[in-house]
C-alpha cells in the first residue's frame, strides 16, 4: 500500500503494469505502456492528461471493451474485488459490465439509441441483470430520473432521446450508468460536450450521488479544473504512462514531474491576466514511434542527457505522492534510493 | 451553488416550455401524406392484398363461388363483359355475377376467376420470397457488418472443406474416401476439445502456427460469396433448379428467396459498419448486453429502413419472376392459374382474344408499379437526409 494503509482495506480495482497495444498498418501503437493505478473504495480518482495519451483505452480495457482485433491486452492485470478480470471469459464480463461496473460515455448526445424511448434503454439496463416486474420496473425507472434530477420523470420516460437536451440525455446515462447499483462507476469525460453551466450541474450530481450510495468513481478528463472539483487522487497520464500520482492538493500545489507543472501553468487564472498563457512546446509523440527513454524528454526544459537513454523511475515523495521525473528528484536531494521500478 | 442560484434553476426547469411534441409516427405520416404517387401505391396495394385474399376464399373449397378450373368449350374466348348464353350452360356452369367480367379463355374458363386465383399466388410468392430473402439477408449482413474484423482460421476452413468434401463424397457413393475426409473432421473435433488447452502456454511449431494462422476475415467470406451470388444470372440459375426439383409455388418461393438475399446483405453490412462504430453500441456493451442482443435489438431497428424499402421493392420483382417463370412454363404446374401462366397461354390468341394477355399484363404492370412507389415513398420518409427537402 502507497499510503500505508492497513492491509484490509484493499483497494476495490487495482490495475498493474497494464498495456494496451494496437497494431495497424505493421506498426505497433503503444496506446497504454504499463500502467498502474488503484481505485479504493468510496473514493474519487482522476485520470487526467492529453487527448490520446491513453486514458480512454485504459478505461475500456478495464470493461474489456478494446476492439481486439486492432488493439490487445499485452501484459498487467486488472483486478476487480478479488478478480482479475483480463482473464475473464466473455460470459462473465457481461455479468461485470452494467452491474458491477458501469461507464458514462462522453458524448450524451450519440451514446442513446436514437429508436428506443428513455424508458426502454433505463428499462434495459435494469433488466439485464436484475429480472424484476415490469411495474415494479416503472417505478424503479421513474425513481432513477428522479435521483439524477430529471423533471416530470413520468413524461420523460416515454420520449426518444432527440426530445431531450444535452444535460438530461447525460443525466440519463448517469441513471442508466446507476440502474444496477455499480461499486464503480467510470466516467470518460462524461462533461465534456456540454456547457459549462451543464457541466457544474452534472459534477454536483456525480458528487452527490457518489456520496449517497457510496460508490467509486474513476473519472478521466482532460479538464484540470474540473479534476481540482471533484477528485481525492489523481493519477496524471502521458503517451500511455502515469507520470505523476499523488492526491489533489499534492498535484495542485507540489507538482513535481515537469509534464504536471508544465499542465498546472497553462491553466489560465486570473493572476496570470494579461500575461502570455504558458504552453508547453512540441506535441504528443505518435505512440507507434515513442522516444526512447523518458517519452516526454523532447518536450521537457529540464531534460539532462541520461533523460534520453534511461526510461524513469517512480520517485517517491512520500505520502502517496509519487512523480517519475528522477532529475528533479535528485536536484532536490531526496535520496536516490526510493526511486522504484527503473526498467 | 448559491440558494437563489438553485431557486432559479428550479424555476427554469419548471416554467421552461417543452418543444411540441411529435411521434415518430406523426412524423412519418406527415412526410407521407405529401407524397401523394406513394399514397396511391399504398392504395393498389392494400386493394390487391384485399383481392388476393378474398379471392382465395371465393375460388377454393369442393364449390367455389368462382370456379377457376370450371370448363365451358362452348363458351371459349368470350370478351370482356360477355352475358353467358344461358341456353348451353348447366346452373352450376353459370357464373357468379351472371357475366364474365374479363371474358374466358381457350377452354372456357372464367378469366375473373382465374385472375383472382392468380392474384393469392403473386401474392405470397412476393412475400414469401423476399422474406426469406430479407431474413438470410439480415442475418449475412449483419455477421459481416458486426464480427466482420474477427478472422476464420486456416484450419476452421480447412475443417468445413473437408466436412461438405467427405459428406459430398459418402453421398455420390464415394464412400471410403468420404469416410476418410468425415474421420478426419471428427478427429479434428476431438483434438480442438482436448489437446489445445495443454499446448496454449508452450512454444508453438511451425506447422502448427500455420494452421492456427488467420485465413480469412468473416467480412471478406461473406462478401464474396455475395459476388459469386451476384455473378450467376440469376434467372437462369432459377430455371435450373426449378428444372430439378418438382414444380410447385413453395419450390418456386424458397429458389427466387435464395437467390436475391444479396442486395440486402450488402445493404445491412453497410448500415452495420457505420453503426457499429457509433457510441449507443459501445454504450450497450459496457451495460452487460450480449452481443446477439445488440445486433438484433439495438442496432437493428436503425438498419431497417433501407431494408424495408428494398424489400418492398424486392416483392414487386418476385412478382416478375414469378410471372416471367410461369410465362414459360416453368412456375406452377398448369391447373392452378397465376397471372404468369394465364399471359401465357393467352400468347396464342394474342389476335383473337387480345384480352387474354391484355389482363394479366396489365394486373402485373400495376401490382408491381404500386410496390415500387410505395417504395420509394417509404424511403423519402425513412431517408432522414432527403427529408429535408420536403
Amino acid at each position: 500500500m502507497i499510503d500505508g494503509q492497513t492491509t484490509n482495506d484493499r483497494p476495490l480495482l487495482c490495475v498493474e503494469n497494464l498495456k494496451v497495444y494496437f497494431q495497424s498498418n505493421g506498426e505497433h501503437a503503444h496506446a497504454v505502456d504499463g500502467i498502474s493505478f488503484e481505485v479504493r473504495k468510496k473514493e474519487t480518482v482522476c485520470i487526467v492528461g492529453e487527448s490520446g495519451c491513453g486514458k480512454t483505452v485504459s478505461a475500456l480495457s478495464i470493461l474489456g471493451l478494446i476492439p481486439t482485433p486492432p488493439g490487445e491486452i499485452v501484459d498487467g492485470q486488472i483486478i476487480f474485488s478479488g478478480q482479475n478480470l483480463i482473464k475473464l471469459d466473455e460470459k462473465a464480463m457481461q455479468k461485470i459490465r452494467g452491474n458491477h461496473i458501469s461507464m458514462v460515455f462522453q458524448e450524451p448526445l450519440t451514446s442513446l439509441n436514437p429508436v428506443f424511448t428513455i424508458g426502454d434503454q433505463i428499462g434495459e439496463a435494469v433488466y439485464t441483470h436484475k429480472q424484476i416486474e415490469p411495474e415494479a420496473l416503472f417505478q424503479y425507472c421513474v425513481q432513477l430520473l428522479n435521483d439524477v434530477g430529471i423533471p416530470s420523470p413520468k413524461q420523460r420516460l416515454n420520449d426518444y432521446p432527440h426530445q431531450l437536451s444535452g444535460g438530461q440525455r447525460q443525466r440519463v446515462m448517469i441513471a442508466m450508468a446507476l440502474a444496477c447499483d455499480p461499486d464503480l462507476i467510470i466516467a470518460d469525460e462524461p462533461t465534456t460536450a456540454l456547457d459549462v453551466t451543464v457541466q457544474a450541474q452534472i459534477l454536483a450530481l456525480l458528487k452527490s450521488i457518489q456520496k449517497k450510495r457510496s460508490m467509486s468513481v474513476l473519472y478521466i478528463s482532460h479538464d484540470l479544473g474540473v479534476v481540482s472539483a471533484i477528485a481525492n487522487r489523481i493519477y496524471v497520464m502521458y503517451a500511455g504512462i502515469i507520470v505523476e500520482q499523488g492526491n489533489t492538493a499534492q498535484i495542485f500545489r507540489a507538482a513535481r514531474h515537469p509534464y504536471t507543472q508544465g499542465l498546472l501553468a497553462s491553466l489560465p487564472s486570473l493572476s496570470k491576466r494579461g500575461k502570455r498563457l504558458y504552453s508547453i512546446p512540441g506535441n504528443v509523440p505518435n505512440p507507434a514511434y515513442k522516444p526512447d527513454g523518458c517519452p516526454f524528454h523532447p518536450r521537457c526544459r529540464h531534460r539532462i542527457l541520461s533523460c534520453q537513454k534511461e526510461y524513469p523511475g517512480m520517485c517517491d515523495y512520500g505520502e502517496g505522492h509519487l512523480a517519475r521525473c528522477p532529475v528533479l528528484f535528485k536536484s532536490k536531494g531526496y535520496k536516490a534510493s526510493r526511486i522504484q521500478g527503473v526498467k | 451553488m448559491t440558494m437563489v442560484e438553485k431557486k432559479l434553476n428550479n424555476d427554469f426547469y419548471i416554467e421552461s416550455p417543452l418543444p411540441p411534441k411529435r411521434t415518430r409516427m406523426q412524423e412519418v405520416r406527415r412526410l407521407f401524406g405529401q407524397n401523394r404517387l406513394a399514397i396511391l401505391g399504398l392504395f393498389i396495394f392494400i386493394l390487391f392484398f384485399f383481392c388476393a385474399v378474398t379471392g382465395l376464399f371465393l375460388t377454393s373449397g369442393s364449390r367455389p363461388v368462382f370456379d377457376p378450373a370450371m370448363v365451358r368449350l362452348q363458351e371459349k374466348l368470350r370478351p370482356p363483359l360477355a352475358k353467358p348464353n344461358l341456353d348451353s350452360l348447366q346452373p352450376q356452369e353459370v357464373p357468379a355475377l351472371g357475366v364474365y367480367l374479363m371474358g374466358t379463355d381457350d377452354l372456357g374458363r372464367d378469366v375473373f376467376a382465374r385472375m383472382l386465383q392468380g392474384a393469392w399466388v403473386s401474392l405470397t410468392v412476393g412475400f414469401v420470397a423476399v422474406g426469406i430473402s430479407v431474413l438470410i439477408g439480415i442475418f449475412m449482413g449483419g455477421i459481416a457488418g458486426y464480427f466482420g474484423q474477427h478472422h476464420i482460421r486456416t484450419d476452421q476452413v480447412l475443417f468445413t472443406f473437408a466436412l461438405i468434401l467427405g459428406t459430398g463424397l459418402v453421398i455420390a457413393n464415394f464412400t471410403f474416401i468420404g469416410t476418410v475426409f468425415l474421420l478426419l473432421c471428427l478427429a479434428y473435433i476431438f483434438y480442438s476439445l482436448f489437446a489445445r488447452h495443454g499446448s496454449t502456454e508452450k512454444e508453438t511449431p511451425a506447422l502448427k502456427a500455420m494452421f492456427h494462422s488467420n485465413a480469412v476475415s468473416i467480412d471478406t467470406l461473406i462478401m464474396r460469396i455475395v459476388d459469386i451470388m451476384l455473378c450467376f444470372p440469376s434467372f437462369f440459375l432459377i430455371l435450373t433448379v426449378v428444372a430439378l426439383l418438382p414444380a410447385s409455388i413453395y419450390n418456386i418461393m424458397i429458389v427466387i428467396g435464395l437467390t436475391s438475399w444479396m442486395g440486402t446483405t450488402r445493404f445491412v453490412r453497410a448500415e452495420f459498419l457505420s453503426l457499429r462504430e457509433q457510441d449507443f453500441v459501445a454504450a450497450a456493451k459496457a451495460l452487460g448486453l450480449s452481443n446477439f442482443r445488440i445486433i438484433f435489438r439495438h442496432i437493428m431497428p436503425n438498419a431497417i429502413a433501407p431494408v424495408l424499402v428494398s424489400a418492398t421493392i424486392g416483392i414487386a420483382s418476385a412478382i416478375l419472376t414469378e410471372a416471367g417463370l410461369s410465362f414459360l412454363g416453368f412456375g406452377v404446374p398448369p391447373p392452378h392459374a397465376t397471372w404468369g401462366n394465364i399471359l401465357s397461354n393467352g400468347k396464342n390468341f394474342i389476335f383473337d382474344a387480345p384480352w387474354l394477355t391484355f389482363i394479366p399484363g396489365i394486373a402485373i404492370l400495376i401490382v408491381v408499379l404500386s410496390f415500387n412507389l410505395f417504395g420509394e415513398g417509404l424511403r423519402d420518409v425513412m431517408n432522414p437526409k432527403l427529408r429535408e427537402r420536403h
